[in-house]
């Protein structure tokens, strides 16, 4: 009886789902290439020496939708939607690469002052400029949701339509690209032979776990997300949790253009980040966390967000050309929705009560026969 | 004396009750008013008509879009309905496929994804924003399985469609072409649906509120199916239409159409929450984007990513003047 009590609390945790999914898929890429789990030690002369493997790609790659997908969470559960991501994503990738192209405000760019391994700005000065551009696109949504009462849905809609152009504004309409090397460090660089991305990722999410569930705002932020009215007459502030809610999901999507930018040593205002919205959400809703807000789960949200990254890594390396993989995540994203269906609930619920009494039967009458 | 107050009263009604419509018309009328002051080349009646022959596949999404927004959702799959429906239609016509088949096919294709979109929205209480955005995933994925590359239509009745012109009468050396017409009629069909049917008036009670719809007894569920339905044809005809104009069909048509779709809707006074909106305000806002890019054109040195700070600022300020305006009207 206990054991199965137990499994049932697992079972109806917010993370098994994904889990659940994550695991599959890699059993299926295990199935199909013997060879996926294999790690093994690179003598990198640039980056010293580090893990290499696929298992290791896909947490370098896919830390940026980790890291939107944290960001999504909390607004999520505030009953919100951040549509902006992506364009948060290529704004701060371009302020990035506008501050270190040397020829900044310079009409005469000549190639060689373009491709120079040299900066404009320090990077910390760059590194500040870019968290400081996805805060302030964040304090834009969150005060047009909180302050001026738009829809959220159609007040991040605004930047994400603006967001692009804003971005292209930024870096003069062309695609620049990056030649310092020490900006590379973010989305290549390695520490104790793991990617930094990864400790990034895991600084964010420890950071978003210590504020939502050690302080109160956590508390603040799924009441305010089941019902924002009731929470603002038990005397929540629900406008400051919002606006949070919003700069934290703008500090997130920052930090993901910031390795995005660096991982392929560039920055593009139409293409940086191009659907991350849309991944970072259905990652979210993978997660298990409601659309409509309340109950949510951070590394839920993380763990959905690796089984889209690993889901499409596996299309990848199954030969679907790029394009076409969105079809197949339109078919995953069907397969979650009748998952999460209440239909299937209710049908899974149903099976995992009937063996529980008959296993409770079997039991009693062992009990019995003793 | 007498007649002061009340004509004062009844402007006072017309305008709170098509405020935000008179708005987008004045928003129109100005734009188009200081474009032409900038470029005289607008005064052409030409470049009138162009807004209808560049924004035609605009319109007609728009169209759909605003049946669904009234209704309480979203369609976010336009933009991937119009690429999946050129590349299909131009290799269907590539293979030999008489186009008087394929069009028919298009429109049906257009109609079951619509369908079954709305069919999960409302069988398994999936949002539409999550169901929309999968329909967009699959129809694009599936136009870039049908050709990674684009694929040129060489059929002579698309020819004909995409280069036959007709002269407006009474107005010199102006000229649509046979697709522009597409867009109007539809309109003019939307518009009966929305008011002079009982599908329409269902879909302005669901929008208002739901659950009273449907205690009133109203066809919730098959009005809300149908919605996404009507929206799935409008979006097919755009993708025939789109396929038509540039003769070729590509997965990457239509990019980012969805977000001007909705961005017309919004700034043509149509409430994102449902339940209010006018398809005459819908095409004010397709015509307020259309000007837009052709005063961008005629400037050239504006590069085009103004159009979309441009589009954004746009529905900022339409959806503030929609929120005062309800606001005030609540209050009231």
């Amino acid at each position: 009886m206990k054991q199965m009590s137990f499994l049932r609390r697992i079972r109806n945790s917010q993370l098994f789902w994904p889990l659940v999914a994550w695991i599959i898929i890699l059993i299926f890429n295990a199935v199909i290439n013997p060879r996926f789990f294999a790690l093994g030690i690179l003598k990198d002369p640039v980056y010293g020496n580090h893990l290499y493997g696929n298992l290791v790609d896909i947490f370098n790659n896919g830390a940026p939708l980790m890291l939107a997908a944290i960001g999504m969470t909390i607004v999520i559960a505030t009953g919100g939607i951040d549509l902006s991501v992506g364009a948060v994503i290529a704004i701060s990738a371009a302020m990035g690469a506008v501050l270190i192209n040397p020829a900044l405000g310079n009409k005469l760019i000549s190639n060689e002052i373009l491709t120079r391994n040299a900066t404009n700005t320090p990077l910390p000065i760059i590194i500040l400029a870019t968290l400081a551009a996805g805060i302030i696109c964040g304090l834009w949504n969150g005060l047009l949701v909180s302050r001026v009462r738009i829809q959220p849905m159609v007040a991040t809609l605004i930047l994400m339509v603006a967001g692009r152009g804003i971005a292209q504004l930024i870096t003069n309409g062309q695609i620049m690209t990056i030649y310092y090397t020490p900006y590379f460090w973010f989305g290549n660089g390695y520490i104790l032979g793991l990617p930094v991305s990864i400790y990034i990722v895991a600084a964010a999410a420890i950071l978003g776990w210590i504020l939502v569930r050690k302080t109160a705002i956590g508390l603040f932020i799924e009441s305010v997300g089941i019902n924002s009215k009731s929470a603002y007459y038990s005397g929540i502030d629900e406008k400051n949790v919002k606006l949070l809610a919003y700069v934290f999901c703008g500090f997130c999507g920052a930090i993901a253009g910031l390795i995005l930018s660096s991982y392929v040593h560039s920055a593009d205002g139409n293409n940086n980040g191009l659907y991350y919205e849309l991944d970072a959400i259905l990652a979210v809703v993978m997660g298990g966390t409601l659309m409509t807000g309340g109950r949510f789960s951070l590394l839920a949200s993380a763990i959905g967000a690796l089984v889209i990254w690993t889901f499409t890594v596996t299309v990848y390396s199954l030969g679907v050309p790029a394009n076409a993989l969105l079809a197949a995540k339109a078919v995953l994203v069907l397969l979650v929705i009748l998952l999460y269906s209440e239909y299937s609930r209710r049908l899974i619920n149903r099976l995992f009560e009937r063996r529980r009494d008959t296993q409770h039967d079997t039991a009693t009458q062992h009990d019995t026969a003793n | 004396m007498i007649q002061q107050p009340n004509m004062i009263q009844r402007t006072k009604l017309i305008v709170s009750r098509h405020g935000p419509l008179l708005l987008t018309l004045g928003v129109f009328v100005l734009i188009y008013f200081i474009g032409s002051r900038l470029y005289p080349v607008m005064q052409k009646p030409q470049v009138f008509f162009n807004l209808f022959i560049n924004d035609g596949s605009l319109l007609l999404v728009a169209i759909g879009e605003t049946l669904v927004i009234i209704s309480g959702g979203i369609d976010l799959s336009v933009g991937g309905v119009i690429a999946l429906v050129s590349t299909a239609s131009a290799a269907l016509l590539l293979r030999g496929v008489s186009p008087f088949a394929v069009i028919p096919l298009m429109i049906l294709m257009g109609i079951a994804l619509g369908t079954t979109m709305g069919w999960i929205i409302q069988t398994l209480k999936v949002q539409p924003f999550i169901a929309t955005l999968m329909g967009l995933f699959f129809a694009r994925g599936m136009a870039y399985i049908i050709s990674l590359t684009s694929v040129t239509i060489k059929d002579p009745f698309y020819k004909m469609l995409a280069l036959t012109s007709i002269h407006i009468p009474f107005i010199p050396s102006a000229y649509i072409y046979p697709t522009t017409l597409v867009g109007p009629i539809m309109l003019l069909v939307a518009i009966y649906l929305l008011f002079y049917t009982r599908f329409g008036r269902t879909i302005y009670a669901m929008g208002n509120n739901e659950q009273s719809a449907l205690l009133m007894g109203l066809a919730v569920p098959r009005t809300k199916i149908l919605v996404y339905a009507f929206s799935g044809l409008c979006s097919a005809l755009a993708g025939i239409v789109f396929s038509a104009s540039l003769l070729a069909g590509y997965g990457q048509f239509a990019t980012g159409m969805e977000l001007d779709a909705i961005a017309a809707v919004v700034i043509g006074g149509t409430a994102l929450t449902g339940g209010i909106g006018t398809i005459i305000g819908t095409l004010f806002g397709v015509m307020i984007h259309g000007s837009i890019v052709s005063i961008l054109q005629f400037n050239g040195t504006l590069s085009s990513w103004w159009t979309r700070i441009g589009v954004g600022l746009l529905t900022l300020i339409a959806i503030g003047i929609q929120s005062v305006i309800y606001i005030r009207r609540k209050r009231s």
